[in-house]
């Protein structure tokens, strides 16, 4: 009967993760439409990921009250939701930053466009890499080391593309105010690495406290 | 039973309901302190298998403890009870974790102070190496287990929830194993001394069970024990958890693990008797007291971890503590004592008759004890001990095990030896044809000393001799215990406490 219990909520959290997982993608799919002015199925991938992530935040709410009315893992609790939570966020900067692309429909010059498209791949690397080291957190403690190694790898790598982006940006022929549009949207998919990298940062000290 | 022997029985409750409080933490603290199981559910459950201990298994469990001295009357056991008590509940106070044990030690001896009763220096002493061996042998037990399970269960690739769900489930089984017998163990010494005096019919249940009234008795200091680890226990678990150690769940579940096994192996009779019959070698059986296994297990597991989890200091307070708990119960019980017989005019102590015989002298001498200077007090009846006690250190300085050995040899303690008692009592399961004969062959004898008894029943024959072999000793030894139960007339109720 617990261990029922138990393994519905085990099922919660991976389904959850799965979430996260698949908004990233959904994410990676909808820039590339909008770099190929695909305009309708970018909306529709926006949609998709609006509604990812509003089961994503359901789904966290829900296993949060089942952590605390249950009491489960007590010492590990708060780093679990933790973790779930800054997640979460993770979650959140793909949809606003998918959405910011929708409202203010940024002029990506036919030269930068590559640079996005790996940027946002290598940003989503981050934060898949970041999702199979919290599920590793839960079951092979030993191979969450590898993952924020690699998470580790993809927000430097992120940080390079990013920069070359602006770089690049900064050395068209173009207005000040398009080159600050567009530096900002690099910025945005950046943020995705960056949360994964906090995530990472949480899961790391985590993991010290459960071998202690 | 008058209302009297009620108002004495509420002692009992009272001393039932101070031991819940303090053992509370030893079956359910590390499930508590580690937040794995709430305090009420813990308490619940630990109530009830208290409860279920102290009917079922309760009966007949005489620890070392009774063998220190023998409280015999209402008013004395009434004493010794509350003083207990309110010590147990000081210590609460004072945050100190002491044993049940070592307070009612504490109380015996205060008993036999006042008066006059020498104490059992080998049980003294047996009590005084459980205090060192339980601790020593339970952390050893817990960081051992906390290695193993280190390299073996920590490294399996469960869930983390799921972990923690079999955790939580180990917890529990701990607890409900550790409240079961600490209700079957402690039973004895919370109700026992009330056991002759409270004269209870059997009651039908239903007509699905029967409860003696022993057992009615035993589930009235079980229920007293439940609700003193329901609205005290809180107070020793807070001082394990907040002060003494840190503890995870998983180190809390190895410790009870190793608190119970240390308990288990080193003090169960039925895993000796298991051993002996399957030609096992077996473990020594050792005292052990259920509130030192559990400090013990909490440091080692706390050293097999991280010694930084373990307060050194508190520790220092609670070892202080071991050493306080005894003499405060025993100064309380001197006190009480005083004011129940000299200022509510109650009897504390019943006169128990001390005859030094020739046989007593015989004895004396075959062990070295010097008689020339008690020889004129054969055949001289006294009826008080602190008399008899006089008396004889008047003329001679012994020591207090010789002391003892002269008040245990010159007891006047009547058996009878009944063909009748023997056929409708001893089952031929249990004793032989030659045993049942050769008792009945002594049929009408009677005695006035044990040791004369002992002499003619179990020394002039083969029959109940060591041999060697420990499976046949163990039972010649416990058949010599029914017999003496069987045969004595006088002192019935000093079996029980």
């Amino acid at each position: 009967m617990f261990l029922k219990k138990t393994r519905k909520l085990e099922t919660q959290i991976d389904e959850y993760l799965d979430l996260v997982i698949k908004g990233g993608l959904v994410f990676k799919l909808g820039i590339k439409c909008y770099l190929d002015n695909q305009m309708n199925d970018f909306e529709s991938h926006l949609k998709d990921l609006r509604k990812i992530e509003e089961n994503a935040d359901d789904l966290r709410r829900n296993i949060e009250i089942k952590l605390y009315t249950r009491t489960l893992i007590p010492e590990a609790r708060g780093d679990v939701l933790g973790l779930l939570e800054s997640c979460d966020k993770a979650l959140n900067i793909t949809t606003d930053t998918l959405l910011e692309f929708s409202v203010e429909i940024p002029t990506i010059l036919p030269e930068l466009k590559s640079g996005f498209l790996e940027l946002a791949d290598s940003s989503i690397s981050c934060l898949e890499n970041t999702v199979s080291g919290i599920r590793s957190y839960f079951r092979n403690i030993d191979a969450v080391r590898d993952y924020v190694t690699k998470v580790q790898f993809y927000k430097k790598e992120t940080n390079k593309i990013a920069e070359k982006i602006k770089r690049n940006i900064y050395r068209t022929d173009t207005d000040l105010s398009f080159k600050i549009h567009i530096r900002y949207f690099a910025f945005h998919i950046e943020r995705i690495a960056e949360q994964s990298e906090d995530v990472c940062d949480r899961l790391s000290i985590a993991i010290i406290k459960r071998l202690e | 039973m008058d209302i009297s022997a009620w108002f004495f029985i509420s002692s009992a409750l009272f001393l039932g309901w101070s031991a819940g409080a303090n053992n509370a933490a030893n079956i359910f603290g590390t499930a508590v302190i580690s937040k794995m199981v709430k305090f009420k559910t813990a308490a619940i459950i630990a109530g009830i298998f208290v409860i279920l201990g102290s009917v079922i298994s309760g009966a007949g469990t005489t620890e070392t403890l009774t063998d220190l001295g023998s409280v015999n009357a209402l008013a004395g056991s009434f004493a010794v009870a509350v003083s207990v008590g309110i010590s147990i509940i000081l210590m609460i106070r004072a945050k100190v974790l002491v044993s049940s044990s070592q307070v009612i030690l504490g109380g015996i001896i205060g008993w036999n102070l006042f008066t006059g009763s020498p104490t059992d220096n080998n049980a003294l002493y047996k009590i005084l190496f459980s205090w060192v061996a339980s601790p020593v042998i339970a952390a050893i037990f817990g960081f051992i287990l906390f290695k193993i399970v280190k390299n073996t269960v920590l490294k399996w690739k469960i869930h983390l929830l799921e972990f923690d769900t079999y955790t939580r489930i180990g917890l529990i089984i701990a607890g409900v194993l550790a409240a079961y017998s600490f209700g079957a163990n402690n039973i004895a010494n919370v109700m026992g001394m009330f056991v002759d005096s409270a004269h209870l019919s059997d009651l039908n249940v239903g007509s699905i069970f029967t409860l003696t009234g022993e057992q009615q008795l035993f589930l009235f200091g079980g229920v007293a024990i439940a609700v003193g680890i329901f609205t005290y226990g809180t107070n020793v678990m807070d001082t394990v958890g907040e002060d003494f150690a840190k503890i995870s769940p998983i180190t809390g579940l190895v410790a009870i693990s190793a608190e119970i096994i240390v308990l288990f192996l080193f003090t169960s009779q039925k895993l000796e008797q298991f051993l002996l019959v399957n030609n096992l070698p077996t473990i020594p059986l050792v005292p052990l007291s259920i509130t030192q296994a559990f400090i013990g297990a909490i440091i080692g597991t706390g050293l097999a971890k991280d010694p930084h989890s373990i307060n050194f200091k508190v520790l220092g307070r609670i070892v202080v503590g071991w050493g306080v708990a005894p003499v405060t119960s025993a100064l309380i019980t001197v006190v009480s004592l005083f004011f129940i017989q000299n200022v509510f005019e109650q009897t504390v102590v019943l006169p128990e008759p001390y005859e030094i015989t020739k046989s007593v002298i015989a004895r004396l001498d075959s062990e070295g004890i010097e008689t020339e200077n008690i020889n004129d007090l054969v055949n001289k009846e006294f009826l008080n001990k602190k008399e008899f006690r006089n008396e004889i250190l008047k003329r001679y300085n012994y020591s207090n095990e010789q002391l003892y050995n002269i008040f245990a040899y010159s007891l006047i303690d009547s058996f009878v030896v009944d063909s009748n008692l023997i056929n409708s009592k001893l089952s031929s399961d249990e004793f032989s044809e030659a045993e049942i004969n050769f008792l009945k062959s002594l049929h009408s004898k009677s005695y006035s000393h044990k040791i004369d008894f002992e002499k003619d029943v179990f020394q002039s024959n083969d029959i109940w001799q060591n041999t060697g072999d420990k499976l046949n000793d163990k039972k010649n030894k416990a058949n010599r215990v029914i017999i003496e139960q069987l045969f004595r007339i006088n002192r019935s109720n000093k079996s029980h406490k």
